[in-house]
C-alpha cells in the first residue's frame, strides 16, 4: 500500500521536525518527505492540511485485561480504545490471569495482538513468578518470546534480597526492568493519599513514604546491580526528588508517570466517587506541581496511560470496596493536550514525553518519523475539540473525564503504514 | 483543567431543606440550629405518658446495620416509634451479605419493600453518600455511621447535650480526647462545633491516633492531656478499641490510660463545671476512669436520652424535605 499524506504539520521530537510538508509511506515504512520518490504513486491520499502529523503515541503501561478478566476488557477493545486516542503503540502489563509470567501467556496476548490489527503490543513480562514477589520469573524465556521489560506491577518484593538477586539475574542478561515504588506494609489497607482529603472523609491513607521507602530500596539495589530501570507510576514530590538526585549522580534511570496524576488531585475524592479511586493514589497539589515540573524538566521522560478498565460493578460500591484504576486510553492524546492548553509545555515537548522519551525508556523500535522506520502515526486537528465518550471503544468506562470537552481531536492513526482509525 | 464535578448538596432538597442526612459538612448553621430547636421540642414528648406523635404515620423506617450497634440502633427504633412509624430491623452483617450479596443489591431490595426511608450503619467510608447517590435517591438516607468518616446524629446530640447544659457555644473550649484517627464521632463532632461556633476546638492525643490535615477544621492540637484540658468547659472521651494496640499505634492499654485516661485527679484542670461527655460504649479504667463516668460532671446518659430527640427531629426533618422534593420533582414532570 503506498499513501501519501499532504500538507500536514510534521512533529517529530527525536529529530527535531517541525514544518508543513508531505509523507509518503509504501510497504509501511516512511520513504520520503517533501517530495515523492521517482515513479511513487499512491493508492490513498490524506488530505492533511491544518492537521498535525506526530509519531504514534507509545504508552509505557496499558491493562488489556486478556487473558482472564474478559468483563474488564480485551486486547481488541482496548487497543482499539487505543488507537482512538492516538497510541499506536502500547505496553502491556503482566497483571493477567494466568499472570503474564511464561512463554506461553506473551504468545498468546501478542496472537490476540495481530489479529486484532489495532495498536502494537509489546508486553511486559513478569518480573517474579505469579507476581508474587518472591522467586524471580523466567526472563530470558519471556524475552525470547517477545517481552520488553519486566515489571512486578504494585506488588513489592517482600524480601530485599529477592529482590536484589531478580535485579541482578535481569541485569546479566542486560534486560530492563519496570519499578513500581511501593512499600506494602506502609500502603496496606490505604485507600487514598494521606492528607486532608483522606482524613475528611475517613479514608485510611496511603503516606508519601510508602513511594518514597521503596523507592530508596529499589535506587540503592539498582545502583549496585547496574541493571537497566525504568520508574513507573511516580506520584510524589520527594519521589521526583530522589529520581532527580540519582539522575544527577549519573545513574541512568529513567521515569514515567500516569496523565491523570498531572490533572487530578486528592481533592477529587471529596463527594466519594470511585472513579477517583486509583493506586497508587492521587496525591496533594503540591505533588502534582512537582510532577509537571518534572515533567517539564525531563526528569520524567514519559507520561503514560496507566489505563486500568473495570466493568460497572468493580466501581458501583462504597469508596473503599471498589477496584482501582481509571479507564484512560480513549481520550489519551486530547487529555493530553490540556497540559499544552495550561501552558505547562509547548506541544513538541508534550510530544517528545508520548512518542521519543517512552520508546527510550524501554528501548522500542517505534516512536519517529524517520526513512526506513515503520509508519506509525496520528494524525489530528488542534482547531476542534473531542467530547469525551462520543466515541469509548474501551469496555470500561470507568472514567471520571466522560462527558468533557478536550481539546483537540485524532482523526487517523496508522499504525505500519495502515490507517488502522479514523474518526467518525 | 480540574474535572471534578461541582460539590452537589447532595443531602439538600432544591428548597434547602434535609432530604438525606449523610454528613454535616455543608450544613449551615441555621439549619443545625433547627435539628436542635426541633430535637429540644420532642424531649417534652419523652417526657409524657403517651409518647408518641403522627409525624411519620404511614411510614416505612427501615433499619439496615452492616456493623454491629446496641444503642444507636435502639436510640433509631424508638425515635421512628414514637414519630408513628412502622419499623423494620435488619442486622445484614449476619444474612444477605454473608451469602454474596452486593450492598447495591441488597437496598434495592429494601426499596422493592416500599421503604421511605433507611438508617445505615456501614464500615466503609461513604456508604451512606453512595447510597443516596447511586442506589435509591428517592428513598431518605440517613447515616447511623459510616467508616471513620461521620456519624451526624452522634455529632448532633453531642451539640444537644452541650446547648442544654452550657446555652451556647460562643464562649467554649471543647476537647475532645483519644482515638481521633479511627473516630467518625470526632469527625463529626468537630464539624458542628465549628460550624455552630464554638471558638476553641482542642483534640488531644498521640501522634499515632491523630490524622494528617487536622488544620482544616480549624482545631488546636495538644499531645499532653494537662494542658489540653487546662480551663475547657467540655471533654468528649472517644472509646479506645482494643485493636489499636495490635496494630501497634500504642504500647499498651496500661501506657494509653497513664497518658490519656480521664482521672478525677486531671479534670481539675479543666473548669470546675466542665461536662465529661462520651458515646459509649465506655471502656472503664482504659480511657475514663469509673469515678469520672459515675461522677456529677458526667453527662454520659443524659447523651443517650438526647439521642432519641435528636434522632427523631432529624428523621422528620429529612421525611419532610423528601417528600417536598418528591412533590416538587411531580410537578416539574406534569409541567413539562
Amino acid at each position: 500500500m503506498r499513501i501519501c499524506i499532504l500538507g500536514g504539520r510534521v512533529i517529530d521530537p527525536a529529530t527535531g521536525l517541525d514544518r508543513q510538508t508531505d509523507l509518503y509511506i509504501d510497504q509501511g515504512r516512511f520513504v520520503a518527505f517533501g517530495t515523492a520518490p521517482a515513479g511513487f504513486v499512491a493508492e490513498q491520499t490524506l488530505e492533511a492540511h491544518g492537521l498535525v502529523i506526530a509519531p504514534g503515541l507509545v504508552d509505557l503501561a496499558a491493562s488489556l485485561r486478556e487473558p482472564g478478566y474478559g468483563r474488564k476488557g480485551s486486547i481488541a477493545t482496548e487497543t482499539q480504545a487505543a488507537l482512538a486516542g492516538g497510541v499506536t503503540s502500547l505496553c502491556c502489563t503482566p497483571d493477567t490471569k494466568p499472570v503474564l509470567d511464561s512463554a506461553t501467556v506473551a504468545e498468546l496476548v501478542q496472537d490476540h495482538a495481530r489479529e486484532a490489527k489495532k495498536a502494537r503490543v509489546f508486553p511486559l513480562g513478569a518480573l517474579s513468578q505469579a507476581l508474587a514477589g518472591e522467586q524471580v520469573a523466567e526472563l530470558v524465556a519471556l524475552r525470547e518470546a517477545g517481552c520488553v521489560a519486566f515489571s512486578n506491577g504494585l506488588t513489592e518484593f517482600g524480601s530485599a534480597r529477592n529482590l536484589r538477586r531478580a535485579l541482578e539475574y535481569a541485569a546479566t542478561f542486560d534486560l530492563t526492568v519496570v519499578l513500581h515504588s511501593q512499600d506494602q506494609a506502609l500502603a496496606e489497607g490505604g485507600r487514598a493519599h494521606e492528607g486532608a482529603a483522606a482524613n475528611f472523609l475517613g479514608l485510611a491513607g496511603i503516606p508519601s513514604t510508602a513511594e518514597t521507602v521503596a523507592l530508596a530500596r529499589q535506587l540503592l539495589l539498582v545502583e549496585e546491580t547496574g541493571v537497566r530501570a525504568h520508574f513507573t507510576q511516580l506520584t510524589s514530590a520527594r519521589g521526583v526528588q530522589m529520581i532527580e538526585e540519582a539522575q544527577a549522580r549519573g545513574l541512568a534511570v529513567t521515569a514515567d508517570v500516569a496523565l491523570y496524576q498531572l490533572i487530578l488531585t486528592d481533592e477529587s475524592l471529596y463527594g466519594f466517587s470511585s472513579l477517583y479511586h486509583v493506586q497508587p493514589p492521587l496525591r496533594s497539589i503540591s505533588d502534582r506541581e512537582a510532577l509537571r515540573s518534572a515533567v517539564q524538566r525531563g526528569v520524567i521522560s514519559a507520561i503514560a496511560s496507566h489505563h486500568q478498565p473495570h466493568e460497572a460493578d468493580a466501581k458501583r460500591a462504597p469508596f473503599g470496596e471498589t477496584e482501582p484504576g481509571i479507564s484512560s486510553l480513549d481520550i489519551f492524546l486530547p487529555l493530553a493536550l490540556t497540559l499544552v492548553q495550561d501552558g505547562l509545555l509547548d506541544l513538541p515537548t508534550l510530544l517528545q514525553r508520548l512518542t521519543q522519551g517512552p520508546a527510550q525508556a524501554l528501548q522500542l523500535p517505534v516512536g519517529q518519523i524517520s526513512q526506513g522506520a515503520p509508519a506509525d502515526l496520528v494524525i489530528f486537528d488542534l482547531q476542534t475539540t473531542t467530547v469525551a465518550g462520543e466515541p469509548w471503544y474501551s469496555k470500561g468506562h470507568n472514567s471520571p473525564f466522560i462527558g468533557h470537552c478536550l481539546p483537540g481531536m485524532v482523526r487517523y492513526s496508522l499504525v505500519n503504514g495502515e490507517i488502522r482509525y479514523q474518526a467518525e | 483543567m480540574l474535572p471534578t464535578d461541582a460539590k452537589r448538596p447532595l443531602q439538600l432538597n432544591d428548597n434547602g431543606q434535609l432530604r438525606h442526612f449523610l454528613s454535616l459538612d455543608g450544613l449551615p448553621c441555621t439549619l443545625l440550629t433547627e435539628i436542635l430547636d426541633t430535637a429540644d421540642s420532642f424531649l417534652e414528648v419523652g417526657s409524657r405518658a403517651v409518647k408518641k406523635v403522627p409525624l411519620l404515620r404511614g411510614k416505612t423506617v427501615c433499619n439496615v446495620f452492616f456493623e454491629n450497634s446496641t444503642r444507636t440502633r435502639t436510640t433509631f427504633e424508638l425515635a421512628a416509634q414514637r414519630l408513628s412509624a412502622d419499623v423494620i430491623t435488619l442486622n445484614v452483617s449476619t444474612s444477605s451479605a454473608s451469602k454474596g450479596e452486593t450492598l447495591f443489591d441488597t437496598l434495592r431490595n429494601l426499596e422493592a419493600m416500599a421503604a421511605d426511608m433507611f438508617v445505615v450503619r456501614h464500615a466503609e467510608s461513604g456508604a451512606a453518600h453512595f447510597m443516596a447517590e447511586f442506589v435509591c435517591p428517592d428513598v431518605a438516607i440517613i447515616n447511623g455511621g459510616d467508616g471513620r468518616h461521620a456519624h451526624p446524629t452522634q455529632g448532633m446530640l453531642d451539640m444537644l447535650t452541650i446547648r442544654r447544659h452550657k446555652g451556647d457555644f460562643k464562649n467554649l473550649s471543647v476537647a475532645i480526647v483519644g482515638d481521633i484517627l479511627h473516630s467518625r464521632v470526632a469527625r463529626s463532632d468537630m464539624l458542628a462545633l465549628k460550624t455552630l461556633g464554638c471558638p476553641d476546638i482542642r483534640v488531644i492525643g498521640p501522634k499515632t491516633l491523630l490524622p494528617a490535615g487536622l488544620e482544616q477544621y480549624g482545631v488546636r492540637v495538644f499531645h499532653n492531656l494537662e494542658e489540653g484540658l487546662r480551663d475547657v468547659d467540655v471533654i468528649v472521651t472517644l472509646r479506645l478499641q482494643r485493636e489499636r494496640m495490635q496494630s501497634g499505634l500504642l504500647p499498651s492499654q496500661g501506657e494509653f490510660y497513664r497518658l490519656y485516661g480521664l482521672t478525677s485527679e486531671r479534670l481539675k484542670v479543666a473548669k470546675p463545671d466542665a461536662l465529661v461527655m462520651h458515646p459509649g460504649p465506655i471502656n472503664r479504667g482504659i480511657e475514663i476512669e469509673s469515678a469520672v463516668a459515675d461522677g456529677k460532671q458526667s453527662v454520659i446518659l443524659n447523651q443517650v436520652t438526647y439521642g432519641i430527640a435528636v434522632r427523631m427531629a432529624v428523621l422528620s426533618m429529612t421525611m419532610s424535605g423528601q417528600n417536598a422534593q418528591r412533590q416538587l420533582n411531580q410537578e416539574t414532570r406534569e409541567l413539562n
